[in-house]
């Protein structure tokens, strides 16, 4: 059931040279004629997201910014120059953003072979890997903290075995960094590596290429979009990287989210955390000014194909030492962490059992408030993620759709924009939704809609990111052809667009919601206590002095970590069968 | 063709609107903003626990339903009530404590109210008697707490006050908290400044670091992570509070005779966390009503087990888990509002550049 495919145009378009240069790049832009029809269609599916991003981003953002600096009617710009120039705040930037590129590129380093091996190796328990490799998305960092600590600190396995600590220096925080955002890598390459048709890159080897040139010159400039989002979103998370930093890095280490988080929540220095917000704008607009500027040329229709043909056992030793060796570090640097939480719920004071699990129960069941049921908590998890998941995508659908077809400048600034709440300090967005939120008829005080949306606004730029690539790579010819044969543009849509994304959907669909699961930094601020998500309900135990509120702690880590495994699980197998559709 | 753009526009049009109205939605029965008497706010940091049973007596009593709204931690808590104090998110603020008291005060957060019971309140924890702006709730210590099987096991006696932790024989087993980004670490910083003065609690820490103090960020991982008598760590001393030997014992089947941790008496800085009826308030009367009901007996005596915090009234009994595993601190350091207030920014920049 290979697609209909005009004949030619994405050949010529992947076996192109892809050099740098602008003029082959423009000579391969397959899209379509602009026309104002299209640019109305455009704006008109722009219009939700543009909405939903004016209200609940930047419209909150701007509220709190102008608060610090604005004092009296008066513009205090003064503060500018003072905070900028401060050494202290110069090194708090320059460790954010160089532990940001380099967690960026280790990641990269490590997942990118993992993402091959997902797209291209048929393997049993590959679902379920696929699954649990994005398990520590939505785990509470404190948590995640504490098993890395158990591993690389003093007394860990590393310490037991050879000696060596890693706590307190910076590869505890970017080994931690790869561990949070492998299965960013994994599922946005992946996801479009396993449509790519690997019979183009067989037939660049029949034309006598070598496998590093083929792969070099056919299969990396199709993936390169996909790399550079899946970069982009790495470096986003880790350069508003919080508990990670604290935790393992220790006093010494701060980012930039960090300071925002002291400034705003502690010191109430507002005129000061404004300053740091827009210094963190600024340098979050550069990256996506330089990502937009790099991948710009570089995505163009690609001939997609069911993913389920593409994955094959792998053949001849070198692809199996592949597969063993991603499947190796995988298992170290993310099946290990998981094990020492699972270990930890499990080892209670009085020895191994499930005393834990039993006393997450009879804490809820003794009457306070303060603990809530385990199931409970699960309950009001699933509800949240599944409400931000279905708003995630929503949005981040119709902006993708939107951005489909490359245009203008306006159109880029849009996509830009959608990406800022993951460059943004989830200090400065729960405070704003709370001063800007608060007047009729945007009164959300006591509204239960201010966590999905909250976490809605995390998970929308994973979907922009994980469809757009996808989308861009549908060639634009067959909604021609469609709508010659007299399809309205949502037919189209639906015929065409449709089945070819449908697994970006599906991953960007299980990004919402893992983000979306885990999200803790803003919904901390704004989720109801009677009820509270399962990573507020995990630190509610981790406040309490004792052996058993820690094990509790693990205990509900490891029902978020099973919960979110079955969701994942359960995701993919809707799109297994969806996939009957190519 | 343009018909089914014109729906499609309609169609994006439509969904914006949705949204909107979806988020209008969120006002629901008892916001801030209606006009429900029925229905009381109480705006809190995410510590803030009561027993259910305690909470439906209330309701029970006066009528009022309560409805709770959290603000991250105590500090993020108090300066988002600072900052949405035009629009109060709620009636009542519980949660401030005496080390931001000063600033919820300059700020003007609170209308001036006499709570019911507050003579049965010690004067030690009336900070702001002449007005009644804010109303005691509860307290706390923050201490050094200990490991009991590393001491007995060593043969050796654990330290009792800021003095002894600086001695040779306590040399590299002490962990702390940030104290730029934790409660506990400031208010040890404070209690060393409230007992060696406004200077010279810098020599002090001078010696406590000499002395091999490990500073971690927060609680969760001195407590948890390093400290060897709650956690999985190997340091026998650490900065937390009076309360956590009775909490580490609290949900344990079978209870031990002793609980596994002590405390260093000698090293307590005191807490009070006060409440307050928040300045435009939209149920002024369920407010007070609610205050009340804070310093009632009934609640009071609820709030041990539930907030591992002391109540504020004298003619409450402490729990039995409290008299038996917990210790009361006779002479803890303190400070007043006011100047912590005024040199709690100096003084963390100072012991930051020192100690870290």
């Amino acid at each position: 059931m290979v697609l209909a495919r005009p004949v030619g145009t994405a050949s010529e378009k992947t076996t192109g040279d892809t050099g740098s240069t602008g003029a082959a790049g423009e000579a391969r832009e397959v899209g379509p004629p602009r026309d104002p029809r299209g640019a109305a269609l455009r704006l008109a599916l722009m219009a939700v997201p543009l909405a939903f991003f004016g209200i609940f981003f930047a419209y909150p953002v701007a509220a709190i910014v102008t608060r610090g600096l604005r004092t009296d009617g008066r513009w205090r710009f003064g503060r500018i120059p003072e905070v900028v120039s401060d050494p202290a705040v110069v090194d708090v930037l320059w460790f954010t953003a160089w532990q940001a590129a380099a967690s960026t590129a280790l990641t990269l380093l490590i997942a990118l072979p993992g993402a091959y091996v997902f797209a291209r190796f048929a393997f049993p328990g590959k679902g379920l890997l696929r699954a649990v490799v994005t398990v520590p998305f939505v785990l509470p960092t404190v948590v995640v903290g504490s098993a890395f600590l158990a591993l690389l600190g003093r007394g860990g396995l590393l310490d037991e075995l050879w000696g060596v600590r890693l706590d307190t220096s910076v590869w505890a925080i970017l080994l931690a960094h790869v561990f949070f955002n492998y299965a960013v890598v994994v599922r946005t390459v992946g996801g479009l590596w396993a449509q790519l048709d690997p019979r183009q890159e067989e037939a660049a080897r029949m034309l006598g290429a070598s496998r590093l040139s083929a792969w070099r010159r056919v299969t990396l400039p199709a993936l390169a979009p996909a790399v550079a989002a899946a970069a982009l979103m790495v470096f986003l998370f880790t350069f508003t990287s919080f508990g990670v930093v604290q935790i393992l890095g220790g006093p010494h280490y701060a980012t930039l989210e960090v300071a925002i988080y002291r400034e705003t929540a502690q010191l109430l220095d507002l005129p000061t955390a404004a300053v740091l917000s827009l210094v963190q704008f600024a340098a979050v607009g550069g990256v996506l000014a330089l990502h937009a500027w790099t991948v710009r040329r570089r995505e163009g229709a690609l001939r997609l194909v069911d993913p389920a043909r593409t994955a094959r056992r792998p053949q001849g030793p070198a692809q199996w030492a592949l597969l063993g060796s991603v499947l190796a570090v995988a298992a170290l640097l993310i099946l290990t962490p998981l094990a020492v939480l699972v270990e930890r719920s499990l080892n209670g004071p009085d020895g191994y059992g499930f005393d834990s699990y039993r006393a997450l129960q009879s804490a809820a069941d003794s009457g306070g408030t303060f603990f809530v049921a385990p199931l409970e908590a699960v309950g009001n998890s699933l509800r949240y993620a599944a409400v931000a998941t279905v708003i995630a995508l929503v949005v981040g659908g119709l902006a993708a759709a939107a951005l489909t077809r490359r245009a203008g400048r306006l159109v880029r600034g849009f996509d830009a924009l959608l990406m800022l709440p993951l460059g943004t300090s989830a200090v400065t967005v729960g405070f704003g939704f709370l001063i800007a939120l608060d007047e009729p008829p945007l009164d959300l005080r006591a509204s239960w809609m201010l966590v999905p949306l909250a976490q809605a606004l995390v998970g929308v730029p994973f979907v922009v990111r994980t469809m757009l690539p996808v989308l861009r790579a549908v060639d634009h010819r067959l909604r021609e052809a469609a709508a010659v044969l007299g399809a309205s543009p949502l037919r189209v849509w639906r015929e065409v667009d449709l089945p070819l994304v449908g697994r970006a959907l599906a991953v960007a669909a299980g990004f919402a919601f893992a983000v979306s699961l885990g999200e803790f930094g803003a919904t901390v601020f704004i989720s109801r206590p009677d009820h509270p998500t399962l990573p507020v309900a995990v630190a509610r135990f981790l406040g309490r002095a004792g052996e058993l509120s820690y094990g509790q702690a693990m205990a509900l880590s490891t029902i978020l970590m099973l919960v979110c495994a079955a969701s994942l699980v359960a995701l993919e197998r809707i799109r297994t069968d969806r996939s009957g559709e190519f | 063709m343009n018909s089914h753009l014109r729906r499609a526009i309609g169609t994006a049009l439509l969904g914006s609107l949705g949204l909107i109205a979806l988020a209008g939605c969120g006002e629901d029965s008892g916001g801030p903003g209606g006009a429900d008497s029925k229905t009381v706010t109480l705006v809190s940091h995410n510590s803030f626990a009561v027993s259910k049973a305690v909470l439906a007596e209330f309701t029970e009593k006066t009528g009022y339903k309560v409805r709770r709204q959290t603000g991250g931690d105590a500090g993020s808590a108090v300066n988002q009530a600072i900052l949405s104090k035009d629009h109060p998110q709620g009636d009542v603020f519980f949660g401030v404590d005496n080390t931001l008291l000063s600033r919820a005060l300059d700020h003007d957060l609170f209308t001036p109210y006499r709570a019911k019971d507050l003579d049965r309140v010690p004067a030690e924890f009336q900070l702001d008697a002449g007005e009644h702006r804010v109303t005691p709730v509860d307290y706390g210590d923050i201490c050094v707490n200990y490991d009991r099987a590393y001491f007995a096991d060593k043969k050796l006696a654990p330290p009792r006050t800021f003095a002894d932790l600086t001695k040779p024989a306590y040399k590299n087993l002490l962990v702390t908290e940030n104290a730029a980004t934790s409660s506990p670490g400031l208010g040890f910083l404070l209690g060393t400044a409230a007992r060696y003065g406004d200077e010279g609690w810098k020599g002090y820490w001078k010696k406590l670091r000499a002395n091999g103090v490990e500073v971690v960020d927060g609680w969760e991982q001195a407590y948890f992570d390093r400290f060897s008598g709650g956690g999985k760590g190997d340091k026998p001393l650490v900065v937390s509070y009076a309360s956590s030997p009775p909490a580490g014992v609290a949900d344990l089947k079978t209870k031990p005779a002793k609980a596994p941790t002590g405390v260093a008496t000698g090293t307590c800085f005191r807490q009070v966390e006060f409440a307050g009826l928040l300045n435009g308030a939209s149920n002024t009367k369920g407010g007070k009503a609610l205050l009340d009901f804070l310093l009632s007996k009934r609640f009071q005596a609820d709030v041990p087990l539930s907030m591992y915090v002391n109540p504020a009234r004298e003619d409450v009994k402490l729990p039995e888990l409290f008299t038996r595993y917990g210790v009361e601190i006779a002479d803890p350091a303190t400070l007043s509002p006011q100047k912590i207030s005024k040199n709690r920014e100096p003084w963390v920049k100072a012991w930051s550049s020192l100690v870290l």
